[in-house]
């Protein structure tokens, strides 16, 4: 082919634009105050202010509850669904991703409103039934895709050379499907941390998540502040994608 | 006995998956406004948001249509940009490469929250007024590097000889583009397109940051503000129950059609 490099170049000038300097905005922003004066008070802020640091741990808790039950509650049906033995329908599967093509603040509102009707009281409680149901088939679509490209022959082999059943799925299987595992966590992990429709709706605005808190800011144009817990936010970005495997996270890519 | 437990799991889950959307489908049969109150079948609700003679006006039916037209918008505009783009990236050797691939993953990393807030702060910092061009250009960029990745696979299985031997046999670039490239990537680009579409219509928080003070309803958005007030719009069940029928249908007919293909191979 020939010389065609120079066409990633407005798309290279689009990234730059609409990408890296909005990012680059958040920490501006973040570390200035209502003048445009350099200043730590904002960050500071964060690290005093009990309110905000309280929703802050009571996120990254519900978070990583999330998250727990999702592998747990996605991990056998993944399995389950690649396994030739149980299932040998691709409706069966698709049944399981279909949520995922919903609009999410639709779903969630359903949820809440079978919640109301069975008289539930909105909280804690709700609030976790609820983030697991968002979230369960994005934990589910990517182990279910590692188990099904798994090389059956290691199964096989341990199997011939006299493991249980039990030995062969702890000690085979559930290895080699942890970059499933890994890229099913990132996908619920981060988008439960952010969330805020979807935490005002299942708890009634009784529980408010980081999302919510960053919006309230955002909205009510003390965007110094908004803009510094987004910042705090990319931070934990940086953080659990370096556990990723980049790659994996496209898993979305090839759901047609 | 193994298998029936394995089913019995797989369907309890399904069923807890479902629940809500089929309790809102029963209801959207029913004219009461509060939910889980039977007052007798009607199809009044359907009629009702198909007239727009919902409780809002005709709020709800403009929304569907913002939503639509800037899902289509974002979605074409994407295509093309990522298109272009996976042709150049392709292209481009080592550094380079890895350093637009490291762009491309950004906003696919980037929760909505974080690209909402980051894309509010530029058109404030850059005094745009915002509104639908806005919210049309932050869609663009979430949606893009999906269909960056679509295309890429396709140039890597397209035999690189054929495009020449066009140009050997006397085709201009722009003919070896349109009658040998194009058509090699076109199913990257239509799926690339789809997924670009439906991230556009699911998308509320980025649509939420940057659509301004104008007024501007999605129907995320619009969802958002009607729970917010608390007396939800009952029109939204059938309107829910129809997405929720289009989209079985559609995966359905696209599954059932690849396994019978899979079985005629």
């Amino acid at each position: 082919m020939i010389k065609r490099s120079y066409w990633s170049l407005p798309y290279l000038i689009f990234m730059v634009v609409f990408v890296v300097l909005p990012l680059i905005l958040i920490v501006i922003y973040a570390f200035q105050d209502g003048s445009g004066h350099f200043t730590l008070s904002n960050i500071g802020r964060f690290f005093t202010d009990s309110d905000s640091l309280q929703t802050f741990a009571l996120s990254i808790e519900v978070a990583i509850e999330n998250t727990l039950i999702c592998v747990l509650l996605g991990y056998p049906a993944a399995w389950i669904l690649a396994n030739r033995k149980f299932n040998s329908s691709a409706v069966t599967v698709m049944l399981f991703i279909m949520p995922m093509w919903i609009n999410a603040l639709m779903r969630t509102l359903a949820t809440a409103e079978l919640f109301n009707m069975l008289g539930f009281t909105l909280g804690k409680g709700t609030l976790l039934f609820g983030m697991v149901y968002d979230y369960i088939p994005f934990m589910v679509y990517p182990i279910y895709n590692t188990l099904l490209k798994m090389d059956n022959s290691y199964a096989e082999a341990a199997e011939d050379l006299g493991a249980t059943p039990w030995k062969v799925f702890w000690k085979v299987t559930v290895p080699l499907s942890l970059p499933g595992v890994m890229s099913g966590v990132l996908m619920v992990f981060m988008p439960t941390v952010s969330t805020f429709a979807i935490s005002e709706f299942l708890t009634n605005n009784k529980i408010k998540l980081f999302g919510t808190i960053i919006q309230e800011n955002i909205n009510s144009s003390m965007w110094n502040y908004g803009a510094a817990l987004a910042f705090i936010m990319l931070l934990i970005i940086g953080i659990t994608s370096l556990f990723g495997d980049n790659k994996e996270t496209q898993a979305e890519g090839g759901l047609i | 006995m193994k298998k029936v437990f394995a089913k019995a799991y797989l369907y309890l889950l399904l069923a807890f998956l479902y629940a809500p959307l089929v309790f809102i489908a029963v209801f959207s049969f029913t004219e009461s406004r509060v939910l889980g109150n039977w007052t007798g079948f009607s199809t009044k609700l359907y009629t009702n948001l198909f007239t727009g003679g919902t409780s809002g006006g005709s709020s709800l039916l403009a929304a569907i249509e913002n939503t639509l037209i800037i899902a289509l918008i974002s979605a074409a505009l994407a295509t093309l940009l990522g298109t272009v783009a996976a042709i150049g990236i392709f292209n481009l050797k080592g550094r380079k490469r890895a350093g637009m691939q490291f762009l491309n993953n950004i906003p696919m990393i980037n929760p909505d929250i974080i690209t909402g807030v980051s894309l509010f702060l530029l058109f404030v910092f850059l005094g745009i007024s915002q509104g639908y061009v806005t919210v049309v250009l932050a869609h663009i960029t979430f949606c893009t590097p999906y269909v960056v990745l679509s295309v890429m696979p396709k140039l890597a299985q397209m035999n690189p000889n054929i495009y020449e031997a066009a140009l050997d046999l006397g085709a201009t670039p722009s003919q070896a583009l349109r009658k040998v490239l194009i058509p090699e990537l076109r199913p990257g680009m239509i799926s690339g397109f789809i997924l670009a579409f439906t991230m556009s219509l699911d998308d509320f928080a980025v649509t939420f940051f940057t659509r301004g003070t104008i007024g501007l309803e999605t129907l995320s958005t619009y969802i958002y503000a009607d729970a917010r007030k608390g007396g939800l719009t009952p029109e939204l069940r059938p309107l829910m129950t129809i997405i929720f029928l289009i989209v079985l249908i559609l995966l359905v007919v696209v599954n059932i059609r690849r396994e019978r293909m899979n079985k005629n191979k």
